[in-house]
């Protein structure tokens, strides 16, 4: 196997304060790796060092298969603008930015992928439809269409099912599995410690430390869990700097 | 009849025929821009970036009087720094960029207010604030002209990495470095319309060319194309009949272009049929799906 991401003693974090502390680790390639753990444990802090937006207070990402601004990144809560007068078919195409680029045109070719892609999320017919108008299943559907299009080595997807009914979210698992079946790699923060233990062969535990991380049945064990529960999401304000040098 | 009212006063005077081109020109590439202001959520700052370029042209007027390339140039500098200025503050301190902008106009329009008093008479400041679209010469017709046109030509070109930029900065960024010049870009491109405006409207007027037209124009579609059009329309009709109006009732041009503009806005307010205040009245029948 070769490595996808190579995390080297990675600390990720706020004004100093680490929220992943000392990660070390190795991501396959073409690996299905669901990062769970508390609230606070880092594991969003995790994805946005991945892409490059949060530039590490100690160590390195090592992305070894490709450049970071070819990493498809799928954030909890995207800032984007609901009501920006932009209709579903060509927020999907923005998944072809990186052959377009600022300037370049959709050949027929794209436009024929991006019908595609959003036939692929179940959305076919509602490419007029403005994205204000479609319900949170949908605007999660459309994202899912868009990062079909970028056709990236790496995906991050951030709470992808938070707040999505079982129907949707079986569907874009479907999409999820068919990522994998293409040799992707794919990392997810979830919650649904059932979704992933039935859908995700790999776990990562964090808990702003590595609590666990290997086989999903190995990891997501009871004394793991609670240790994870454990730590304390403490802010320390009277912290000192931290002695752990690699 | 018509002819004496909306054509006679161009045919007949040449300082209409240059106000007429010189408002249309600020209209033509101020609405697009306002577009954006409005998409961007940042109606305001338009105003705000409007202060900020006050003490530079009162610097210039200081030094060289009203003097067209002084007075641009001072205002030039003065927009680009409180601009960069607002971004650095809001990127190295906790204050946002809102927040810290408005520090620096406020600062801005109370220097420039000083500067100007101190050499000149409430007349030139009555100038510098609020403009005269009759006066203008060729010098600031061709500076209004040429910096419509690298606007608008810029606009083509950036179309898509601002639209980008507005509706999914954290995609873009992930995507592409470049997205974080946009705003810089966009930026620049207002401060250069609102110098090259307030020769014609002054610095408090030219924004309404801007925000007006665009902000009508929300009220009437919710496509992005038709917005802009609609904008460009409002803004050159308003032009024009704020200038026929100024010149039969013998009131001063500008503020008459933007209170044309206003009653467009008005009326889109009330009869628009995106969002318009009639359209949302209760009682009507719901569809069945």
């Amino acid at each position: 196997m070769t490595a996808a991401l190579r995390f080297r003693d990675l600390t990720l974090g706020y004004d100093r304060h680490p929220a992943v502390h000392h990660l070390d680790g190795v991501v396959e390639q073409g690996s299905l790796l669901a990062v769970c753990g508390p609230n606070g444990g880092g594991k969003s802090t995790l994805l946005k060092g991945i892409v490059g937006a949060l530039p590490p207070l100690g160590g390195a990402v090592e992305r070894v298969t490709c450049a970071a601004n070819q990493i498809a990144y799928l954030p909890q809560a995207a800032d984007i603008d609901r009501s920006f007068p932009v209709n579903v078919f060509d927020m999907v195409a923005m998944g072809h930015f990186r052959r377009a680029g600022w300037f370049g045109g959709l050949s027929r070719a794209d436009r024929e992928k991006t019908y595609e892609a959003i036939a692929a999320v179940g959305l076919t017919g509602f490419e007029d439809r403005a994205i204000g108008t479609l319900s949170g299943g949908q605007m999660q559907r459309v994202l899912f269409a868009r990062l079909l299009l970028q056709d990236a080595p790496i995906i991050l997807l951030d709470e992808p099912f938070n707040a999505i009914d079982q129907r949707t979210t079986t569907e874009l698992l479907d999409l999820v599995k068919r990522w994998r079946d293409e040799g992707r790699t794919v990392i997810a923060v979830l919650h649904d410690l059932d979704l992933v233990r039935r859908t995700f062969p790999q776990t990562l535990l964090l808990a702003r430390e590595t609590i666990a991380w290997g086989e999903t049945s190995d990891v997501l064990r009871a004394e793991n869990l609670l240790a994870a529960r454990r730590m304390v999401e403490a802010f320390d304000r009277e912290a000192h700097e931290c002695a752990r040098v690699a | 009849m018509i002819h004496d009212l909306l054509i006679a006063p161009f045919t007949e005077f040449e300082f209409m025929r240059r106000a007429l081109v010189g408002a249309s020109a600020i209209a033509l590439a101020g609405a697009p821009l306002g577009v954006f202001l409005l998409l961007r959520r940042m109606s305001l700052t338009g105003d705000a970036m409007a202060h900020a370029i006050l003490p530079g042209a009162a610097l210039g007027y200081l030094v060289a009087g009203l003097s067209l390339p002084a007075m641009t140039i001072g205002g030039l500098a003065a927009g680009l720094s409180v601009a960069l200025l607002a971004g650095l503050v809001a990127r190295v301190t906790a204050l946002r960029e809102d927040a810290s902008l408005a520090g620096f106009y406020l600062i801005s329009l109370a220097l420039g207010v000083t500067i100007v008093s101190l050499r000149g008479s409430s007349v030139d400041l009555l100038h510098v604030l609020f403009g005269n679209v009759l006066a203008l010469d060729d010098g600031g017709l061709l500076l209004i002209a040429g910096v419509a046109s690298m606007t608008i030509l810029a606009l083509a070109l950036f179309y898509r990495a601002l639209a980008l930029e507005t509706l999914d900065p954290g995609f873009v960024a992930s995507v592409s470095k470049a997205g974080g010049y946009t705003q810089a870009l966009f930026m620049g491109l207002i401060v250069l319309n609102l110098v090259a405006g307030f020769h014609a409207l002054g610095t408090l007027l030219a924004v309404g060319l801007m925000i007006l037209p665009a902000a009508s124009a929300r009220l009437w579609t919710a496509d992005i194309t038709r917005m802009t059009g609609i904008a460009v329309a409002v803004g050159l009709v308003s032009s024009w009949v704020g200038l026929v109006v100024s010149y039969h009732e013998n009131l001063p041009p500008g503020p008459v272009i933007i209170l044309v503009a206003g009653v467009f806005h008005v009326a889109s307010m009330l009869f628009g049929r995106a969002g318009g205040w009639l359209r949302r009245l209760p009682g009507k029948v719901h569809l069945e799906a």
